[in-house]
């Protein structure tokens, strides 16, 4: 069984008297220590995607097998403890706790579940994380004094300080320049190379997806793979992946597509 | 999560907001900071009461008459008159807890000096043993004698306020007063004592020997403060009095003219208002009512199985009766210093509410990296419970320094309160909790997608 495993995952929302159907039926299959961007519009199902890989939401129907554990239908405390152990996370927004040093920063999930180490050796680990994504020379810095990169380097820095299998970014450069970018999306390749940590990065852009060993394509809550270009859908190239993908599935999301 | 850790977190949550942490417990800080400084005052002015009615003289026990009970209809206390001064004479012999005992004849009636009128709060007629019970001192002059009681001599003693309104700056000492048309001459003006704890003035008071209160001034029994009215009635020349009488019938025979004329002084029925006594210390008081008792069924001839036709009353019901009304007191103080406390308990609710909808991100980042809803649940009630009880630390601190400063400036008693302290703790706390759950709870109910959604 690979690291991670989707069987046929479908997710509606249900709204106050509709249903709105997000995800028509995903499969998918991820090694340990892949580097996987997954692409698609906005509207694609993405982010729900990304919500269900990250164990932050359920699934309505579907089977999730995250390193050998299934986690499709826990429950969230359960899954708060998957998150904690399992998952790191890097958002475009960097999310980090204002008025609190990089240091305070990193450690806070430490305070979840590590609670055997105590707050010296807590922060002692956080202030590893931090040196090893170069920001030694910011330890105590808060927030507000830190650049766009820096920010986004404490929270890759908080994303591993539990020593996660699986780092899931979600547009971790949506909101840097291109230049900044390239020295994250760096260090995501060489946090690949040298730890085989697993990483999957929600993107919309291809020079960012480019970083990736492989690109996940995504249209209507399906995943379409291939040379996708986002502006054109001529280009589509509508190639079954794996074993799964049937004609009939297609045939129902198409005629969903709105 | 352990215990230190949340707290460690909740005060470095705190910390980034600090001017708003400071205005929400400013509810907190002023109820406990009322509730502290009632309580102080309150334990101060109830021992500073307890201190006052020893020194008015604790081991005063009184007598007074016992009621009639007329048709089932209670005239009230004192309106037997069954006290005599022979009473008061076996008592003092026959009673060996007892320190003085003194009869007690009290009279409302107008007082003229000069040009200047006076209706004292009250006509003491009594014995010079009155002053050593009552522990009242004579500022200049001196006391009227057993001597004069017994010769019915006309002189009495005045208190300030009756000095200041007759007499003003000139001295009483030889002065005649008239009380009830009874020439009185002021031999001592007792020193001043203020208003007791009642609010009663006891400097309006004029003492004078029992014998002359009683035969002379009020005649009958006490009640009219108009001078023309009580004269009246003891002449008996207006005939209004005869057709709308307001003394009560007489309960004794009265005397003839002739008998009268034999007897200038009536021996046969005087009756006092009531008999006041001192033990020997206060721990002789129940031992001394009981005395009193004895000699007096003995002297009222009771036998076995027939009701007391006295009552006998030491201070301690006084006491209890007058504590009971301070502790009333600092109670409904208490209860409005606690009514602050539960709106400052909303207001933490709020600042609560709002802090929760202000940090939903982070809410949603803490679950995304591994928190429970019940991690933060509790991490928002220990934020809400600090933030009560570093509020009602400094509440307290606030409360005791309040209190110090009311007995520094006004001088009020101020007694430290260690159970006043910790129900603050406690109340704080609990405020905390209570006013701290639903704003935790809803922080706790977030979903971490939505939460990280939010703007």
């Amino acid at each position: 069984m690979d690291f991670i495993e989707l069987q046929d995952i479908r997710k509606t929302y249900h709204m106050t008297d509709i249903d709105v159907p997000v995800l028509h039926g995903i499969s998918l299959k991820i090694a340990k220590g892949e580097f996987v961007a997954l692409m698609g519009a906005s509207g694609s199902g993405k982010s729900t995607l990304m919500h269900i890989l990250g164990c932050l939401d359920h699934t309505t129907s579907g089977r999730y097998w995250l390193d050998g554990e299934e986690v499709s239908n826990i429950s969230a405390d359960r899954r708060a403890l998957v998150r904690n152990h399992k998952i790191g996370f890097v958002f475009q927004g960097f999310n980090l706790l204002a008025r609190t040093s990089a240091v305070e920063n990193v450690a806070m999930p430490l305070s979840y579940t590590a609670t055997h180490l105590s707050e010296r050796q807590a922060r002692q680990r956080a202030t590893e994380m931090l040196v090893r994504v170069g920001l030694s020379d910011r330890l105590y810095h808060e927030p507000s004094k830190l650049s766009g990169g820096q920010q986004q380097r404490v929270a890759i820095a908080r994303a591993l300080v539990n020593n996660p299998p699986l780092l899931l970014a979600d547009e971790p450069t949506g909101n840097l320049d291109s230049r900044t970018s390239e020295e994250i999306l760096h260090m995501f390749h060489e946090l690949n190379e040298s730890m085989g940590l697993t990483i999957v990065l929600v993107t919309h852009e291809l020079d960012v997806a480019r970083y990736a060993q492989r690109t996940v394509h995504m249209r209507d809550g399906l995943i379409v793979e291939g040379e996708y270009d986002g502006s054109s859908e001529t280009d589509d190239v509508h190639r079954a992946q794996d074993q799964t993908q049937s004609p009939a599935r297609s045939t129902t999301a198409e005629g969903q597509t709105s | 999560m352990k215990l230190n850790k949340t707290i460690r977190v909740a005060l470095k949550a705190l910390r980034r907001n600090p001017m708003r942490a400071m205005l929400t417990t400013l509810g907190i800080v002023i109820g406990i900071g009322a509730v502290i400084a009632m309580m102080e005052i309150g334990a101060g002015s109830a021992a500073q009461l307890q201190e006052t009615i020893s020194s008015m003289g604790a081991n005063v026990v009184s007598v007074r008459p016992g009621s009639i009970t007329s048709g089932g209809v209670s005239q009230g206390s004192g309106t037997r008159p069954t006290l005599t001064p022979q009473d008061v004479e076996a008592l003092a012999t026959q009673c060996p807890s007892l320190l003085a005992v003194a009869p007690e004849v009290r009279a409302r009636t107008q007082i003229v000096y000069g040009n200047k009128n006076w209706v004292p709060d009250q006509i003491f007629g009594t014995t010079p043993d009155f002053l050593t019970i009552r522990g009242w001192d004579i500022a200049e002059g001196e006391a009227f004698t057993d001597r004069d009681v017994r010769n019915t001599a006309s002189v009495c003693l005045l208190g300030q306020t009756i000095v200041d309104e007759l007499f003003g700056d000139q001295s009483p000492i030889g002065q005649q007063i008239r009380a009830n048309n009874v020439p009185l001459r002021v031999v001592g003006v007792l020193t001043q004592r203020g208003a007791n704890m009642m609010g009663t003035d006891q400097d309006d008071v004029v003492i004078a020997p029992w014998t002359v209160v009683k035969y002379r001034i009020s005649g009958s029994r006490l009640t009219n403060t108009n001078q023309s009215a009580s004269s009246s009635s003891s002449s008996s020349s207006n005939t209004l009095s005869n057709l709308y009488p307001s003394d009560p019938p007489d309960l004794y025979p009265s005397q003839s003219s002739a008998q009268a004329e034999n007897n200038p002084m009536i021996v046969r029925f005087p009756q006092v208002d009531s008999i006041l006594a001192s033990a020997i210390s206060a721990d002789h008081i129940p031992a001394a009512m009981e005395e009193i008792r004895t000699v007096l069924r003995r002297q009222h001839g009771l036998g076995p199985g027939e009701e007391d036709d006295f009552e006998i009353q030491d201070m301690t019901e006084m006491t209890d009766t007058l504590s009971s009304t301070t502790t009333l007191m600092t109670n409904l103080l208490l209860s409005v210093a606690l009514i602050s406390l539960v709106v400052g308990g909303v207001g933490i609710m709020n600042i609560m509410l709002v802090s929760v909808t202000e940090r939903t991100r982070e809410i949603g980042l803490r679950m995304a990296v591994g928190a429970r809803g019940r991690d933060i649940l509790r991490q928002f009630i220990t934020e809400a419970i600090l933030l009560c009880v570093l509020g009602g630390a400094l509440g307290i601190l606030l409360g005791h320094g309040g209190a110090w400063l009311v007995k520094a400036v006004l001088g009020w008693p101020v007694e430290t309160s260690p159970t006043a302290i910790v129900a603050a703790v406690l109340v704080s706390a609990s405020v905390g909790i209570v006013f701290g759950f639903y704003p935790a709870w809803k922080a706790s109910r977030l979903d971490p997608i939505e939460a990280l959604r939010y703007e």
